[in-house]
């Protein structure tokens, strides 16, 4: 019988984490950011049907980026997860900070016991109420997980996104703002996106008790001129 | 709570129910000896009428709850909107029916968001005849549910109306329908008022005449309680949705309904 070779814990992990990373910073980016009166969701998505963004519960949204069944599969998970404590509690009680921790527990443990980790990295969006401020849950590869309240961006290439939004970000910002950009961001300098290669969803007031809404079309087109 | 994932041979795919079944929820507790009959002890709705007119449908439910003879409740709700283009109505056991509209609810908005997009209306009276024929059990003990279903096709650009029985059968009605213990007066009172493409004002009146009517004949039925100001329910749906119609209006048009009767000399 021949003995496996030894490998370090840490280069296991280490190989993971670049194994993951990879297969993340193959796909295109993602960003989130909060406005006066609400959040919008952003990505950098061509296709009409296979969403990058959808809506887990009345005031809480679901994106995410990397390999797409691998996302799917949690934002569906993520969808039971507030369907059934709604509907075995309340629909106040469904929050989104619950939500994130239990992505957070299952992408590492994935990521520890598991052959391949998760290529994915997600976001959990919840708009605020008079109580508590909206917050962005920004949800890695393996675990990590990080709250916002400003924007998070999601993604392999991340670093001209986050420093252009840091710099530009600004409580006051309406949609039309904060959208144009979210938009320029993750275009960055030597390109342009236009209506038809991206996906955009907000959750705001005034959608009456399910917040989430996709922009698109027309309206989309006129808040991006 | 854990995430709740499963292998792709086990995956419920949009079915809430039968998500809550994989997770062990009990949607539906079934009464344990079967044979004996609850007669007393639990509240009971009644009459709840539906009819069509040329921008959709007409919804409208009375507000009372009876526990045997004696009132449980002067407020009830019995009509629901089922999502943003239906309604559902219920009449029979209060507890189990109000659950099976909970359920129902969730059902159509758990099934939009798992696969982004909305049922079809008849996929919509489908779903709900499998939960009245889910119920069955509890209907042969005597806590029957009988709802009423109606909404706006968006891709027939009409109202329709689905009618079901304890069995979970489900059936189309092209003008209105009525149901519980003062549905067949307030099915009556339509049937004389009736006509076709009615316009809302007419609907909207004929739905609170028919509930009027049954109220008057049926001590199961509250009419408009005047002294503590509560009022039937009246919901349209058309292709801007599910509207409840104000309460001030509903007030008005029995204050006047009432007026007219008085001085017209007629009885009541």
């Amino acid at each position: 019988m021949t003995m496996p070779y030894y490998v370090a814990p840490e280069q296991v992990m280490k190989d993971r984490a670049e194994y993951a990373q990879k297969g993340i910073a193959r796909g295109r980016s993602l960003v989130a950011s909060t406005y006066d009166l609400g959040i919008v969701i952003v990505a950098d998505n061509p296709s009409r049907s296979l969403h990058k963004i959808s809506e887990i519960y009345d005031r809480i949204a679901f994106a995410g980026v990397g390999k797409y069944n691998e996302f799917d599969q949690l934002r569906v998970s993520g969808i039971r997860h507030a369907d059934t404590k709604g509907y075995a509690y309340s629909r106040e009680d469904v929050e989104a900070r619950s939500l994130a921790n239990l992505y957070a527990q299952y992408l590492g443990q994935v990521f520890t016991h598991e052959m391949k980790p998760l290529e994915v990295e997600i976001l959990v969006a919840e708009l605020g109420t008079e109580l508590r401020p909206p917050q962005l849950y920004h949800i890695a590869y393996e675990g990590t997980i990080t709250d916002e309240d400003r924007f998070a961006v999601l993604g392999g290439e991340t670093e001209a996104i986050v420093a252009a939004l840091d710099r530009a970000w600004s409580p006051t910002w309406s949609l039309q703002e904060s959208l144009q950009a979210a938009v320029g961001a993750l275009a960055g300098p030597d390109h342009a996106l236009g209506a038809a290669d991206l996906e955009v969803a907000v959750l705001a007031e005034g959608n009456g008790r399910r917040a989430f809404r996709r922009l698109v079309d027309d309206e989309l087109t006129a808040l991006l001129a | 709570m854990t995430l709740p994932l499963f292998s792709t041979t086990e995956d419920p795919g949009p079915d809430f129910a039968g998500l809550m079944r994989r997770l062990r929820v009990p949607a539906h507790p079934l009464l344990a000896a079967p044979g004996t009959a609850p007669s007393e002890g639990f509240r009971h709705g009644t009459t709840v009428v539906a009819l069509r007119y040329a921008d959709g449908v007409v919804m409208a439910g009375d507000r009372r709850a009876t526990e045997g003879h004696a009132i449980a409740h002067r407020a009830m709700e019995k009509v629901f909107p089922a999502d943003r283009y239906s309604a559902v109505a219920i009449a029979g056991a209060a507890g189990p029916a109000v659950e099976m509209v909970r359920l129902f609810q969730t059902q159509l908005e758990h099934y939009e968001k798992v696969e982004g997009v909305v049922l079809s209306l008849e996929g919509k009276a489908t779903q709900l005849g499998q939960m009245v024929r889910e119920h069955l059990p509890m209907a042969m003990q005597g806590l029957a549910v009988v709802p009423l279903f109606a909404g706006y096709d968006l891709s027939r650009r009409t109202g329709r109306i689905f009618t079901y029985d304890v069995t979970g059968g489900h059936y189309e009605e092209s003008e209105y329908n009525a149901t519980g213990s003062g549905g067949r007066d307030a099915r009556t009172t339509i049937k004389l008022g009736y006509r076709d493409a009615l316009d809302r004002e007419a609907a909207v009146e004929l739905a609170i005449q028919s509930l009027y009517e049954a109220a008057d004949e049926d001590s199961a039925t509250g009419g408009p309680d005047l002294i503590r100001g509560i009022y039937p329910l009246v919901a349209t749906v058309t292709a801007d949705g599910f509207v409840a119609v104000p309460e001030d209006e509903v007030a008005e048009r029995f204050a006047v309904l009432i007026e007219r009767r008085r001085t017209e000399g007629r009885q009541p």
